[in-house]
């Protein structure tokens, strides 16, 4: 044994108390559901780890009832001060049970610990502590004076950030007023049951935070509903596309945050060693299962070579296995469905010229996985360069000029995310100005904060999430 | 840019890497044309390498590498013979309760006691072989440096000659804060010319940059690559009289570095970070980075060394706890 083959680090699992299976959590009381209960996965060995409900129409209808009750009678009249001193209860839980969350949150996603440990989990606490003070303060921040809750938010979020996008969605809705009810992805469902426990091990009065598994019908039932007042939905833009037309002519407020295909442009100028991390970072954190990920590089012609040279050595120390070991750095694709998407879309990439090289490692047998991998001479008319992939795969274009490289950041029909390497402040900054993507990474790539807006131009969506434009997001005259 | 020889002397090789002369406007342009830094990216990816989980046989061989990459040190003014005596019966026998402990690769000493570390190795002195334990000398007016270049080759060759088998110098920091990178250049050619032995041979040279007064990650990366150039065998952080010494980061950078330096010329040069290492924790996080960075080669006395005086002990203790399964406490390893 090498030293680099490390020994196996396994989190303990022992943390975790898992019911055998899972209801709908609505009123404060778990209750079966009317339709068919369906089984969560562990993506990394296809392992069953609990059933759970799916929710019906009825079943949607009473717990938008139940949201609609406790913002009548109790969320609404509270004062924000008191909704604060719930959220900031919530935020401490969270923290509390850290380990335990990041452990579910690994098993369920398929995403590495070290990410659920690290990212995920603290930045899901972050989120709660930094909406609970704004509960207090919304009279005095330039939102209006006296801005009011919408009532009832339907929020319908994707699998690869569960719990966090949890937290993007009902910390800015409670502290503003609203209560929620919303689904989580039917591939990982697990994070928000034990989200339910944290609400009531908190107190929160019961109808405020309402859970509804499902699958796609669900989500349609439940942004459909006519009590809901607000909807706000993160996932393809395929169902954003959907919602949208259903909602069309209603008076629901309506926040989406879509698909990406984000730039990443690496000029000869940049610091380079920190720019292949950088690269490595925008496209194999979570699978490259992110929305904002930067799956399209665009380097410079004249370093190309060196570029890509360090990056796939680079790529060859990445440690690819086991989720749950502490040493692991990319996981395991979500879902069959996902892996058949990948798979299918590199073999177009592959069809139409570009040339695709997979980092050497030993995928395990059982579970869904691919390998982390980067495909060049990609021209801005392959597929691979334009549909979004949601998996660990780089598409690599180059560009000659700073006009050049701009023009080929904006030519998708998404917004979302870009990123700059240069040592050179002025050209940074003259670039981001140009960039037509709702978030701008300079030096760095995805970094998030709860001060900071984020969210997309064209087909990503629209509606901010975080900062101030978040909150507004979740009160009225706001958008 | 064609690979030299490894043969040439470094000036003559510096030449051929530069296509210029060797003035110092060629050097300047050299040095400042590298890549930039970003220190934020460069201090996150050090931050990540150490959260790295290193557990039961993988551990068990990273602290017993770790003890064979340590240079066991004493630079006091107040060094005598006997400590200088404790100092390499430590390194003899690091751990009584178990004969199977390796030995550190070095003592490093002050000039004027490497006579006496000489004569306390005994056979176990390595003489320049392979086999056995280096003796490690700091010259140059260490740590400041602040003294006239003839006494600094004088103060290396008195070390030389009274058996060094590592020469530990000091570069001139205010020349380079000065920009004036020649000066810095031509006093390392000289120094390892100053290493040369009667016989033809040369003692290593380690050439110690004192991050902590060149402060920033970009003047780290041109000084590091300024010593290869001019011909040390080693890069070193620190005197380990400054603070910040040695850290995660500067270190990576400094792997970077060599890690570069293969690349463009296949030779290898040896990084050592010296200075405020002092727990097995925080040495097996530098292991990591080393494999990570420069791949497993790296993994080798000849390539990386630690410069530190209590990091031999914690070491031991953590070496005891997975041999024994319980831990002991500082009363089971020896204070020398």
């Amino acid at each position: 044994m090498t030293f680099l083959d490390y020994a196996p680090a396994p989190e303990s699992t022992a943390i975790l108390d898992l019911r055998p299976e899972y209801g709908l959590f609505i009123d404060g009381e778990w209750r079966a559901g009317g339709g068919e209960p369906f089984a969560s996965v562990s993506p990394s060995t296809e392992r069953q780890i609990a059933m759970f409900a799916s929710a019906d129409e009825g079943d949607v209808d009473a717990a938008v009832r139940a949201a609609r009750a406790a913002f009548r009678d109790v969320w609404g009249p509270m004062s924000g001060r008191d909704r604060g001193k719930y959220l900031f209860r919530i935020a401490r839980i969270l923290q509390e049970r850290a380990r335990e969350l990041a452990v579910a949150e690994s098993l369920d996603n398929g995403k590495p610990i070290k990410e659920t440990r690290d990212a995920d989990v603290p930045l899901v606490a972050q989120w709660f502590f930094h909406c609970a003070g704004w509960a207090d303060k919304l009279d005095w921040v330039g939102l209006g004076a006296n801005p009011q809750p919408h009532g009832v938010a339907a929020q319908v979020i994707p699998w690869n950030f569960p719990l966090l996008m949890l937290a993007w969605k009902v910390a800015p809705a409670l502290a503003a007023g609203n209560t929620v009810v919303l689904k989580p992805a039917e591939t990982t469902p697990l994070t928000a049951m034990l989200f339910a426990d944290v609400c009531e091990q908190a107190g929160l009065p019961a109808g405020v935070v309402n859970l509804v598994t499902g699958a796609g019908e669900t989500g349609a039932a439940l942004v459909r509903h006519p009590d809901v007042d607000k909807v706000a939905f993160t996932g393809s833009t395929a169902v954003g596309r959907e919602i949208a037309k259903a909602l069309a002519g209603t008076d629901k407020r309506l926040t989406l945050e879509l698909g990406g295909k984000g730039a990443n442009i690496v000029f000869d100028d940049a610091p380079l060693d920190q720019a292949i991390e950088g690269i490595v970072d925008g496209i194999f954190f979570n699978q490259g299962q992110v929305c904002c990920a930067g799956s399209r590089l665009l380097v410079q012609e004249s370093v190309h070579d060196v570029v890509m040279e360090r990056l796939k050595e680079r790529m060859a120390t990445l440690r690819v296995g086991d989720p749950l070991d502490k040493n692991t750095d990319v996981g395991a694709i979500n879902s069959s469905a996902q892996l058949e998407r990948i798979t299918r879309l590199v073999e177009t990439g592959i069809a139409e010229g570009g040339e695709a090289w997979s980092a050497p490692c030993e995928l395990p047998s059982e579970g869904y996985w691919f390998a982390p991998t980067v495909v060049t001479g990609v021209e801005a008319s392959s597929t691979i360069a334009r549909e979004e992939i949601f998996g660990p795969v780089l598409s690599v274009l180059t560009f000659r000029t700073p006009d050049e490289a701009i023009a080929k950041a904006n030519n998708t029909p998404y917004g979302l995310s870009a990123g700059i390497w240069s040592d050179k402040g002025s050209r940074v900054l003259a670039v981001a100005d140009r960039l037509r993507a709702g978030v701008v990474w300079t030096n760095t790539f995805n970094k998030f904060d709860p001060a900071s807006p984020f969210g997309g131009y064209k087909e990503s969506g629209y509606g901010r999430e975080g900062g101030r434009q978040g909150m507004q997001a979740y009160l009225k005259g706001g958008e | 840019m064609t690979t030299p020889s490894q043969a040439l002397a470094p000036a003559e090789r510096a030449v051929q890497l530069l296509g210029a002369d060797l003035s110092e406007v060629a050097l300047r342009r050299h040095l400042e044309g590298l890549p930039g830094v970003d220190a934020v990216g460069l201090e996150a990816r050090a931050a990540s390498l150490g959260t790295r989980s290193i557990k039961t046989t993988s551990k068990q061989a990273a602290l017993d590498l770790v003890i064979r990459m340590i240079d066991l040190t004493t630079l006091q003014g107040a060094d005598t013979r006997g400590k200088v005596r404790s100092l390499v019966a430590k390194a003899l026998v690091p751990d009584a309760s178990d004969p199977s402990t390796p030995r550190p690769a070095a003592v490093c000493v002050y000039g004027d006691m490497v006579q006496n570390a000489v004569d306390a190795l005994g056979s176990a002195w390595s003489a320049g072989k392979d086999d056995g334990i280096n003796v490690a000398a700091v010259a140059t007016a260490f740590p400041a440096g602040r003294a006239s270049l003839a006494v600094k080759l004088q103060d290396t060759r008195d070390a030389v000659a009274a058996g060094a088998d590592e020469i530990d110098m000091v570069i001139d920091r205010g020349a380079f804060l000065e920009g004036r990178y020649g000066k810095v250049f031509d006093e390392i050619v000289q120094t390892k010319e100053a290493c040369r032995r009667d016989d033809g041979t040369y003692a290593h040279l380690k050439v110690i940059l004192e991050t902590g007064e060149l402060v920033t990650y970009d003047n780290v990366r041109r000084a590091s690559w300024l010593s290869i150039l001019a011909g040390g065998d080693f890069i070193k952080t620190s005197t380990g009289k400054v603070q910040p010494a040695a850290t995660l980061p500067v270190t990576l950078l400094m792997l970077q570095v060599v890690r570069d330096w293969e690349r463009l010329t296949g030779e290898r040069v040896g990084v050592k970070p010296a200075g405020g290492i002092s727990t097995a924790k925080d040495a097996i996080k530098y292991l990591v980075t080393v494999a990570e960075t420069c791949g497993e080669a790296w993994l080798d006395p000849h390539l990386f060394r630690f410069g530190a005086s209590s990091l031999l002990n914690d070491v031991l203790l953590q070496r005891q706890k997975l041999t024994t399964g319980r831990y002991s406490g500082p009363d089971y390893v020896t204070i020398d």
